[in-house]
């Protein structure tokens, strides 16, 4: 892909930015000026003979290419220099030994074979395993059970909708991050309201066992952003399903799993998909809440946070880019298996 | 009774039922909100009482945490805030001139290859960025440019948040064709079309995606935290986030007035472009 992409890139002159008249289409500049739409028409008649026409065509398809290749020019670039060059170096870093001060040594798999005795990198696995399955259907039933509130004529929708929305675009911040290591921190606000009921609290984000449930609540507080999907979705729904269903005497229960559900199963799949990949990824708030150490007892260590140690704590880039492929190969099944399992209860009306 | 039954959409249910939804409503909003609400609070308040005052009304009032905040670290605050400005600037300027650029062609041109080229632009929004970070770091250290802005502003000029270009495909694609194929039959070209026609009818997408852009790269951390580790260039999380490490967990009323400091910006923008922020939430997450 990326040598058609460079046979298209380095040739700017063809494509002047201004209009030069014989680059359109034969004629046709011409025809709004005697009002004949006929026109047309006759232009094919000028071709005598069928091979220059057929050329003229040829030519026709390669300028359109050319113009449509320069807008793309950046992207193209981009691809190449940030995106597929990286992707495969990193797959050939993966099988060497490299701290950036020498060349990189061949290794073979050894990367990959260490990858698989190396508890910690088992544990980053569960424990981000356990924060996507956990963190993503959580923030989806909060999101998904919101918007069914919020759905047609509830007063102040726009209020609620911003309100419920506005974590969403703060929580990936480390202010956010250090106002959650307060709050769950031995003296923070969840303890001083225990405190009022008489229950005396721990220090949440201390304890091996709770810690990443507050990075999960973190991530089901997000539930803002797939909500406002969902709303739109909802409004797609045709309003004469449910007249339908209330004629036949069908009640709430039903009308949302018969109708509002399977109608919604497009909006949930693309929901699922976007916010799992987003949860692999998640970094800031683990690294901050534990301060870059994924503790305690590595019990917030992110797959993230464990490649970030190894790259860029130690600068075992070999290391690392074996770890980020073995992500890719991971997120990249997961999708595939995501799409797979959408042809059994993902609903396409159309 | 029987006009009830025709008119169910707004106000769905009875008076009671509808009061108790706005209830619930109003009682979630308030637990969701609770915890910003006490930051902000708190970051007036005496930092003893953050230890022992969990409502939102403060009971001493104090603008301390914020005068010494401001000036905790090596730098005055402003400081970081204009790092973290100028290089959200910029990369606004990039994602808007390269992605739209790219987002014309996949929505009004022909070309071959445009059906895998396009595939192979939403496949790369999967694309975890830890992938990409260990070459695109050996890259960058080989150019000479880390603790240089330049790692974080750059690839924004090539299109690399290919959200953007799939969100004004999306938005390019709605718009009618008759503009710009009026304006193909006078003569004009696909540039001018594009920068005449297509750029002032984009501006509500234009706009969604300069917000994006400017509140993603203004909370990103990961990537300013790698390429960014000379003091002089912090950012404002990476600057947070060291005087978190400095500060210990003695100084929350500092730390938590320079976090809202930090959010600012962010709530700005929310209040003054929420309505491009779902609307284009929304054209992304349907067709």
């Amino acid at each position: 892909m990326s040598d058609r992409g460079g046979t298209g890139m380095p040739s700017p002159p063809a494509p002047a930015p201004g209009p030069p008249p014989h680059a359109q289409p034969p004629a046709t500049g011409q025809a709004p000026v005697a009002g004949r739409p006929a026109a047309a028409g006759s232009v094919r008649g000028r071709g005598p003979d069928v091979p220059p026409r057929r050329r003229r065509r040829a030519s026709f398809a390669r300028r359109r290419d050319r113009v449509a290749y320069v807008f793309l020019a950046p992207w193209f670039i981009g691809m190449v220099v940030f995106t597929i060059g990286p992707i495969f170096a990193s797959l050939y870093l993966s099988f060497t030994d490299y701290t950036l001060l020498s060349p990189p040594k061949w290794l073979g798999f050894d990367n990959y074979r260490e990858m698989l005795d190396d508890p910690r990198l088992r544990k980053s696995l569960v424990v981000t395993f356990q924060y996507v399955f956990v963190s993503v259907p959580l923030q989806l039933i909060l999101a998904l059970g919101l918007a069914m509130l919020l759905n047609r004529g509830v007063r102040g929708l726009a209020i609620y909708r911003s309100v419920f929305y506005l974590p969403s675009l703060l929580a990936g911040s480390v202010s956010i991050a250090i106002l959650w290591r307060q709050i769950f921190g031995n003296d923070g606000l969840i303890n001083q309201v225990l405190d009022l009921v008489g229950i005396e609290g721990t220090s949440w984000v201390a304890h091996p066992d709770f810690a990443l449930g507050t990075l999960v609540l973190l991530n089901a507080w997000t539930f803002g952003a797939p909500m406002v999907i969902f709303l739109a979705g909802l409004r797609q729904i045709p309003q004469m399903y449910y007249e339908a269903a209330a004629v036949d005497g069908a009640g709430v229960v039903a009308r949302f799993f018969r109708i509002t559900l399977p109608l919604l199963t497009p909006v949930i799949f693309f929901n699922l998909v976007l916010q799992m990949i987003g949860a692999f990824q998640s970094f800031t708030q683990a690294f901050v809440i534990s301060g870059g150490q994924g503790g305690p007892a590595d019990a917030t260590l992110l797959y993230t946070l464990y490649l970030y140690d190894r790259g860029f704590g130690s600068f075992e880039m070999g290391y690392a880019s074996a770890m980020a492929w073995s992500l890719l190969v991971v997120i990249a099944a997961l999708t595939a298996a995501n799409f797979l399992l959408a042809k059994r209860w993902v609903f396409y009306s159309d | 009774m029987t006009d009830a039954t025709i008119d169910p959409p707004v106000g769905t249910g009875s008076r009671g039922r509808r009061i108790s939804k706005h209830a619930l409503l109003v009682a979630f909003g308030v637990v969701m909100l609770y915890p910003l609400l006490w930051m902000v609070s708190s970051s007036v308040k005496p930092t003893e009482l953050i230890f022992r005052d969990p409502s939102i009304w403060p009971s001493r009032l104090t603008l301390g945490n914020y005068v010494d905040g401001w000036s905790a670290l090596a730098h005055p605050f402003h400081y970081y805030l204009v790092n973290s400005a100028l290089i959200a600037i910029g990369a606004v300027i990039g994602n808007l001139l390269s992605c739209s650029l790219a987002a014309y062609a996949f929505a009004r041109l022909k070309f071959r290859g445009r059906k895998f080229f396009f595939a192979a632009m939403l496949a790369t929004l999967m694309l975890p960025i830890h992938v990409l970070i260990v070459p695109q770091y050996v890259l960058f250290s080989k150019l000479g440019w880390i603790n240089t802005t330049l790692p974080l502003v750059v690839p924004k000029f090539f299109a690399h948040d290919a959200f953007f270009i799939f969100l004004m495909v999306q938005f390019i694609r709605q718009l009618p064709r008759e503009l710009d194929e009026a304006a193909l039959m006078d003569g004009c070209g696909h540039f001018r079309i594009y920068w005449r026609i297509i750029i002032p009818l984009s501006v509500p997408a234009l706009t969604t995606s300069a917000i994006f852009t400017f509140i993603w790269t203004w909370n990103d951390f990961f990537s300013q935290l790698i390429f960014l580790t000379n003091p002089d260039l912090y950012t404002v999380p990476v600057a947070l986030r060291s005087f978190l490490d400095a500060q210990g967990e003695t100084n929350w009323g500092q730390l938590f007035a320079m976090s809202i400091v930090a959010l600012a910006p962010i709530f700005g923008f929310f209040l003054a472009g929420q309505r491009y922020l779902t609307q284009g939430l929304a054209t992304t997450g349907l067709k």
